[in-house]
């Protein structure tokens, strides 16, 4: 898997494992993902399910030099992101040759409870 | 004072004051570490911004910001955007957002983000905005996205 950014340094962000062959990565709550008071800001959400859709995206590649622009990012908040650890995984739904559909969804306490979902579109620039 | 006396302070101020409650944000959590800051405001509009920083790259061949960065500033000014619509504070929740990326935001280059509040009713708030990093012109996103209300609006 390729070096994560440093905005992923910034989020505190590190793997942690994988789930159906895609690798997990894990934000720890703190000052510097916080919204209002509480709760986590949802634009680090979107951060971190960016870094998990990019990574998915990675593993998935047929090999090659392929760079991924990043065509649109589309995020449901689905509930409140508490002082809790989140975790956030990719899934490539279609892996085309110019364009990538990648899924994320992210969660505190259990994958089956979604706290954020994300779809993003990616073109793929091969050579 | 606790993070939470400050915001309750910049926001149950008279009115809603946008650059109040953004020089406290600035100081605390998430887009206070990106580093976001206060343009401008209208009716229905408020207008954020932050400058290029190496720490906020998403793609180090190229030095472009992550996504993360630019949906924060985003989400912040549609927050805003409806406050100063509605003239005062109103506790909600962003229940989507999209952003299309127009082209890559150069780096070194400030980032602005203006975002309006176009449709108000009792339960949502609809927004959409641009950012660009020097000319409105030749904008790099497009947002559009909704927040639900916690409690009856006005």
């Amino acid at each position: 898997m390729i070096a994560l950014p440093p905005y992923a340094d910034l989020l505190g962000l590190r793997r942690d494992g994988e789930r159906d062959g895609m690798p997990v990565l894990a934000m720890d709550f703190g000052r510097q993902v916080l919204g209002r008071p509480g709760f986590l800001h949802g634009g680090a959400i979107s951060g971190l399910l960016e870094m998990a859709a990019f990574a998915a995206s990675h593993r998935s590649g047929r090999g090659g030099a392929v760079r991924i622009k990043p065509v649109n990012f589309t995020v449901d908040f689905m509930r409140a992101g508490r002082e809790l650890p989140t975790h956030a995984v990719g899934h490539v739904s279609r892996l085309g040759k110019r364009i990538a559909n990648v899924e994320a969804i992210a969660w505190q306490e259990s994958p089956d409870v979604p706290i954020a979902a994300a779809r993003m579109n990616m073109l793929l620039v091969r050579g | 004072m606790s993070d939470s006396d400050h915001f309750s302070s910049a926001i149950h101020a008279s009115g809603f004051e946008p650059t109040q409650f953004i020089e406290t944000a600035r100081m605390h959590g998430h887009s206070g570490k990106i580093g976001i800051r206060y343009n401008g405001h209208g009716d229905d509009w408020v207008e954020l911004s932050f400058d290029w920083h190496e720490k906020l790259v998403g793609d180090s061949a190229t030095g472009t910001i992550a996504s993360g960065p630019n949906i924060t500033l985003m989400d912040m000014a549609s927050s805003l955007s409806i406050w100063v619509r509605s003239g005062r504070y109103i506790p909600q929740v962003t229940l989507d957002l999209r952003v299309d990326y127009l082209r890559p935001a150069r780096p070194h280059h400030t980032v602005h983000g203006r975002c309006e509040c176009y449709r108000m009713t009792r339960s949502i708030a609809f927004m959409r905005g641009q950012a660009h990093d020097g000319d409105p012109q030749d904008p790099l996103a497009h947002v559009a996205g909704t927040f639900i209300f916690l409690d009856n609006p006005a």
